[in-house]
């Protein structure tokens, strides 16, 4: 029977074969216990995002309970406009306005590292290269063609494209590399970019650490049950054979 | 666990003389003879219920916040997650039960598999199930559309539309069915309510079944038929000798696996309730967008095996409608099987090499098809699939020849250890 079981499992493998593909995602390193990378994160997204994006089922109380900002400063550097702290986290573009010069609606970004990934997040917004036949002259390997202009450009830099090479199919994108120098030097960018990608993270699943702390609790009272369910049925089984 | 049914004083007295409540408790729990020799496989029975109930419990609670509007479902689901007091975790609770729902009941239906336990004299109770499952995939499907989700979205828009494959009435049927042109708000509403009333259903289809199960007594693991031996154990002269009170015996030992199950069932809530993109899909933390096609619609994973049958076989004569007839007939034979099996014994430690290996082979397929429905449709992914399917109906259809043929070994009298 073993050796029968091990046959089958050995027939499954062929059927795993299929590989992946699309461009590479490099890791974003997210640390949901970093609370200066979440605050900084925040105070990024605050300033540069929300504008167009919002993070429409965030509270902003919610969030500065749970990254430790207190109220003086959550009023003084995170409120956008005339928002209150129990407010949620709405963008001031409209939509018409959001189509009329981009062409689609922004997305809402709340839920945007559960469905793409954080690398995907982090991996995008270093990924602009410039392309002076799309509208805003940029041009993105993780998102061809992205309506979005390059917010953090000055920041970055200019990049160019590294193209692919294969033989037979039209050269694509896949990656980039400097091309003039922005005000922050890469190692900066990047750890800014990794702050807005672990601020979003945590805007996905604010829950997160909490439900990862009673879970630890909810496994160590199961264990102490099972101690005890197990030695009641070994009680009763004793008679039976 | 005394012989008399009825008690006359005290309060149960009073109950019993206007409730039989001591005697149904003997006659399905203290005093229903259960074979001695369970094993692992028949944890699921009992866990089967507990996450019916737990998904009934944590349904309700979920339906006191969720919003089924077109407009306001997404929406509502990210306010239970983030707003509403422990929202997140009956929300988890409710989303990883309903694959631990699935996951348990094909560990139950490959018991009955293994064990022969639905032959004669359990052919209906074997056929109750199959009703069973078919309910739980229908109310699992209306569920899926609730979230409201791209996924949702166009996971249903895709599964509706096989229905306007059926000739002729085909697409007055998918029409009929969304109540609209495309997946609307009016789908949304009808989707809510059936899934909220469908679980009673399934809770009295799964009474039905533990009655069809204690009138004929279980199978065990040697497929053999403790009514049928010796009388006589220390509980009663006339009760089966292999044969223990599921009270205490079975209760405590379920208890057991409860806990064990519990622990693999809070990971996976409290660490992963995710798991890895299989129980909560990627996609589905967009909201539906009926103007953008997802470039890769899957079902969740426990539809994929029938819906890479359904992708197996090619369109004929410009219709879907074969491959829909295929992956339905793939549920529907499971209802023949009990006059499939024409082997002399009923439990595969007795059977012969050749319906080991079918079972093995049927595994096999059943598992690389709900791969390969995962997967992009692809020249490679299809013909494996065609493999797979046409290996999926041979363990059902040759089995009445494989299985009188195959060699088996004697039947003991009594079951063992």
């Amino acid at each position: 029977m073993k050796k029968l079981f091990a046959a089958f499992t050995l027939a499954l493998v062929p059927v795993l074969g299929f590989a992946n593909t699309g461009p590479q995602t490099q890791p974003a390193g997210i640390d949901l216990k970093d609370q200066a990378s979440l605050q900084n994160g925040a105070k990024y997204f605050t300033s540069y995002c929300i504008g167009c994006h919002s993070l429409g089922y965030m509270r902003y109380n919610r969030m500065a309970r749970d990254l430790g900002i207190d109220d003086a400063n959550l009023r003084k550097y995170f409120l956008v406009g005339d928002a209150k702290p129990g407010d949620l986290m709405t963008r001031s573009m409209r939509v018409e306005d959001a189509e009329k010069w981009f062409g689609v609606p922004s997305p809402d970004l709340t839920l945007v590292t559960r469905w793409r990934s954080p690398d995907w997040v982090y991996t995008y917004l270093k990924s602009y290269y410039a392309d002076p036949t799309r509208p805003w002259g940029v041009n993105n390997v993780m998102f061809p063609n992205v309506a979005m202009p390059h917010v953090l450009g000055e920041l970055q830099g200019t990049q160019a494209p590294v193209m692919s090479h294969h033989a037979g199919s039209t050269p694509v994108a896949e990656g980039v590399k400097p091309l003039t120098a922005g005000t922050l030097t890469p190692a900066q960018f990047d750890t800014m970019i990794r702050d807005i990608t672990n601020f979003l993270t945590y805007a996905g699943e604010p829950v997160q650490l909490e439900r990862q702390r009673l879970g630890v609790y909810v496994l160590m009272f199961l264990g102490v049950l099972f101690v005890f369910a197990y030695l009641m049925k070994k009680e009763f089984w004793k008679d039976v054979h | 666990m005394s012989a008399q049914e009825t008690t006359t004083t005290g309060f149960m007295g009073w109950i019993d003389k206007r409730f039989p409540a001591t005697k149904v408790w003997n006659e399905h729990l203290a005093q229903y003879y259960a074979p001695k020799n369970f094993n692992f496989w028949y944890f699921f029975g009992s866990l089967a219920i507990l996450v019916l109930v737990l998904q009934i419990v944590t349904g309700l609670f979920l339906a006191m916040s969720y919003k089924p509007s077109a407009a306001e479902a997404y929406a509502s689901v990210e306010y239970i997650m983030r707003d509403v007091e422990w929202g997140w975790l009956i929300r988890y609770l409710h989303s990883t039960g309903a694959s631990a729902f699935f996951v348990i009941i094909y560990l139950h239906m490959f018991r009955a598999l293994l064990y022969g336990s639905y032959r004669k004299p359990r052919e209906l109770l074997w056929i109750i199930g199959v009703v069973i499952y078919l309910v739980m995939m229908a109310t699992a499907f209306m569920g899926y559309l609730l979230p409201w989700g791209q996924m949702s979205y166009w996971g249903a828009q895709v599964i509706v539309n096989l229905f306007a494959a059926v000739p002729n009435i085909g697409p007055d049927l998918s029409t009929w069915i969304r109540g609209d042109y495309v997946i609307s708000d009016v789908t949304l509403n009808r989707f809510y309510a059936l899934h909220f009333i469908v679980p009673f259903i399934l809770a009295a289809l799964v009474f039905i079944h533990v009655v069809a199960l204690h009138a004929v007594g279980s199978n065990n693991p040697d497929g053999i038929e403790i009514k049928d031996g010796p009388k006589g154990n220390r509980w009663s002269p006339d009760a089966p000798a292999d044969g223990i009170p599921f009270h205490p015996y079975y209760t405590v030992k379920d208890l057991v696996g409860t806990v064990v199950f519990l622990a693999i069932f809070a990971s996976v809530v409290f660490f992963g309730p995710g798991f890895f993109g299989l129980f909560l899909e990627a996609p589905n933390f967009q909201p539906a967008n009926p103007m953008v096609t997802p470039l890769h619609i899957a079902p969740v994973w426990y539809f994929t095996p029938f819906y890479a049958i359904l992708r197996a076989v090619p369109p004929m004569y410009d219709s879907q409608f074969p491959g829909v007839i295929a992956m339905f007939a793939s549920i529907l034979i499971m209802f023949l099987l009990p006059w499939l099996d024409r082997s002399p014994v009923k439990s595969i430690r007795y059977k012969g090499m050749v319906t080991k290996v079918a079972l093995g082979i049927f595994v096999v397929s059943f598992i690389a098809l709900g791969y390969l429905g995962m997967m992009p449709v692809s020249n490679l992914a299809t013909i494996m699939s065609q493999v797979f399917t046409v290996l999926y109906f041979a363990f059902f259809l040759l089995m009445p020849i494989y299985s009188s043929l195959d060699k088996v070994k004697p039947v003991p009298e009594r079951v063992t250890a």
